[in-house]
């Protein structure tokens, strides 16, 4: 049996492209990237970001001054956006604020205050200033801490940390935790911020490009790293909810690599595969699938060797990093609150930046940004350590049936 | 459905040199002995791997492997869930450091062992276990985190679930600004449905505001209040006792979790 579905009963966005939902599906209709060349604090890189204007200035003050970080106020920003808080105050009453979990995913939470307590370090007794607070800034769990307590919920809470697949793992962990009466409601999000950690990271391994990504292009060359906040408040779906619902989730691990994506992509097809089967949804009945696609090259090129074999070539996917950029932890929330666009406005986007296909990958990439009625939609987050994670997302449509029986591809059923 | 039954534990602290070797000290019959902890081994990673991983990923990976030992299972088909306050600190000291230096020269190899998941990766490959696993963090709260959510994956999945949790003693620059004195690890093997051997069946409560446990030993307490992984050991005693009971685990600030035990 399909599992029991949630609702999405509120969410918000923030990313490159703007403070609010608004500004991202503006965006994604216009074609217009919200990368820049990497103008971050007094970084030295040859390479692009997806930079959230606005947060230096934007410090977090009174009983929240001692998480201030750019992750936070990143958060923040995020939490004021698109009445999200009305929405999580209504729910509050309504649930009571002891019975709404909190799963934050992030990969590398507020590093950044850590980064410059090093180079604030005593010359003498080489200790950080006094006044580095690493519980509320540094700390994994900060960014979670900080939001339950921006929205006064008491309930259980903590922060997913599993790389880039963090913030779709929330919702895995939402549905679980609530399944299991430890909460009634939840509150998913995803918070990563631009730190010099990750930036002169992946620039060490030679993942960054040099210009703004291209997914699934013949010459990609590296991703593009982002920032972004994005949360959801998630309810358990009534029947006839017209809202967009969570149908399935998949999960599974590489065992494979630390940072190589397993060649042939069996744990992101496993995690596929395994989000079809909990919503009991043939791989035939996607209408749209957001991909990882981070646009270096042996990533993108085993997520298309998954994605061909679970849904053949036919499948409208595309990647929507070349808006965002790479936004780690809150990739999965930002991809999954797309889609839900994407569900409501019956939009599949392109592929920003892709110029020309990569001919050897075979999935059924969209280019250029198309409106179209959909009813069911995947999205993709993978990660270091070969953690791999798929949200099925679906919207009730008054009119066709669904297209049973014309599997293609491995059938899940 | 909030029970779960316990099939292994993996145990490695202070004074606390693995779970078979503890039993008498978590139970009361034999005075608990502070001692360094000895090196967790880790021996299921192949030798060039164990040069190049950290002493958290060891610890991590020890307890794990400890606590799979002690039942005939593949461990490729259980599930994980790993939880830790703060992650590799090391690795992110060497990287922080980085930062200081002219051209910033980051490590690709601490950078990539710097994700909360490091453990779970290595786990994953040294098991080749592609089950799905989950790495979380909820400060001084993690240890009752990570058995909610090892619980929650365990009914939801109807399947074996490996928790591990770990942290270590903060690096100096650090260390004055997060108190963990001591290292601690544990592995708590868990089954939902009733298993051949069982240590100890639980049944899991969320509540709020009931004082957390403590220990009547100094010694173990010192452990306790020491690290967020051994904030497990009120737990953990209680399963080597084989005596009913219940015991509260803080689950980070006013939120715990309420465990019942019975043998």
């Amino acid at each position: 049996m399909a599992i029991k579905p949630l609702a999405i009963a509120a969410c918000t966005l923030t990313n490159a492209l703007g403070p609010g939902i608004a500004a991202s599906l503006d965006a994604l209709r216009r074609g217009e990237s919200g990368l820049r060349p990497c103008d971050f604090e007094d970084v030295v890189l040859n390479t692009w970001i997806g930079r959230v204007a606005g947060l230096e200035e934007e410090p977090l003050r009174g009983e929240f001054a001692p998480f201030d970080c750019r992750n936070n106020r990143l958060a923040r920003l995020g939490l004021e956006q698109d009445g999200f808080g009305a929405a999580v105050r209504q729910a509050r009453d309504r649930y009571g604020p002891d019975r709404i979990g909190v799963f934050v995913g992030t990969s590398t939470s507020g590093i950044g205050a850590t980064e410059q307590a090093y180079r604030q370090r005593d010359l003498i007794t080489r200790s950080l200033p006094a006044t580095f607070d690493y519980r509320h800034t540094h700390n994994v769990f900060s960014v979670a801490d900080f939001t339950r307590r921006w929205l006064g919920l008491t309930g259980a809470a903590f922060a997913i940390s599993t790389a880039c697949s963090s913030s779709a793992k929330a919702f895995a962990s939402a549905w679980r935790q609530m399944r299991a009466g430890f909460c009634d409601a939840a509150l998913v999000g995803g918070v990563d911020s631009l730190c010099l950690t990750t930036l002169y990271g992946f620039n060490a391994l030679g993942l960054a490009s040099t210009r703004p990504c291209r997914p699934w292009d013949v010459e990609r060359d590296g991703l593009s790293v982002g920032e972004a906040a994005g949360f959801a408040l998630l309810e358990w779906a009534e029947p006839g909810d017209d809202r967009v619902l969570l149908l399935g989730y998949g999960e599974s691990s590489d065992a494979w690599h630390m940072t190589a994506a397993h060649p042939e992509g069996a744990g992101a097809a496993l995690a596929m595969q395994q989000a079809l089967a909990r919503a009991e949804v043939l791989p035939a009945q996607v209408d749209y699938i957001n991909l990882h696609g981070t646009a270096t090259p042996l990533n993108d090129a085993a997520e298309d060797r998954a994605v061909v074999r679970v849904f053949g070539s036919d499948t409208p996917c595309s990647s929507t990093k070349g808006w965002t950029g790479h936004t780690l932890g809150a990739a999965g929330i930002t991809e999954a609150i797309f889609v839900s666009l994407c569900l409501e406005q019956g939009l599949i986007p392109g592929t920003l930046n892709t110029r020309q296909r990569d001919p050897k990958l075979g999935a059924g990439l969209v280019l250029e940004t198309r409106e179209s009625p959909l009813r069911l939609a995947l999205s993709n987050s993978f990660g270091f350590g070969g953690t791999n994670c798929s949200l099925l997302f679906g919207r009730r449509v008054r009119s066709p049936s669904p297209r049973v029986g014309e599997g293609r591809g491995e059938g899940v059923a | 459905m909030n029970t779960l039954f316990v099939e292994a534990v993996g145990l490695m602290a202070p004074g606390l040199a693995g779970w078979t070797a503890s039993q008498a000290v978590l139970a009361g019959q034999q005075p608990y002995v502070a001692a360094p902890m000895p090196a967790a081994m880790a021996t299921l990673l192949p030798a060039n791997e164990r040069r190049r991983v950290t002493a958290t990923i060891k610890l991590a990976l020890q307890v794990a492997q400890e606590a799979m030992a002690q039942i005939d299972l593949d461990a490729s088909a259980v599930r994980t869930v790993f939880a830790s306050s703060g992650g590799d600190s090391e690795v992110l000291d060497k990287i922080c450091t980085a930062l200081t230096q002219p051209d910033r020269p980051v490590s690709p190899t601490h950078f990539h062992q710097s994700v909360h998941n490091t453990p779970a990766g290595y786990w994953a490959i040294a098991t080749s276990c592609m089950q799905p696993s989950l790495s979380l963090a909820a400060y001084d709260g993690s240890f009752a985190a990570g058995l909610r959510e090892a619980a929650a994956l365990a009914w939801a999945d109807q399947a074996r679930v490996l928790l591990v949790a770990y942290d270590l003693p903060l690096p100096a620059p650090m260390a004055g600004h997060r108190k963990i004195v001591v290292p601690f690890g544990v592995a708590l093997l868990l089954n939902p449905a009733p298993p051949a051997n069982r240590l100890a069946l639980l049944r899991l409560t969320s509540s709020r505001n009931e004082p957390a446990d403590r220990l009547d030993d100094e010694g173990l307490e010192h452990l306790r209040s020491g690290n967020p992984s051994a904030r497990s050991l009120p737990l953990l005693c209680a399963i080597a006792q084989g005596a009913a009971r219940q015991v509260i685990l803080s689950a980070g600030d006013s939120a715990t979790l309420r465990v019942e035990i019975d043998p």
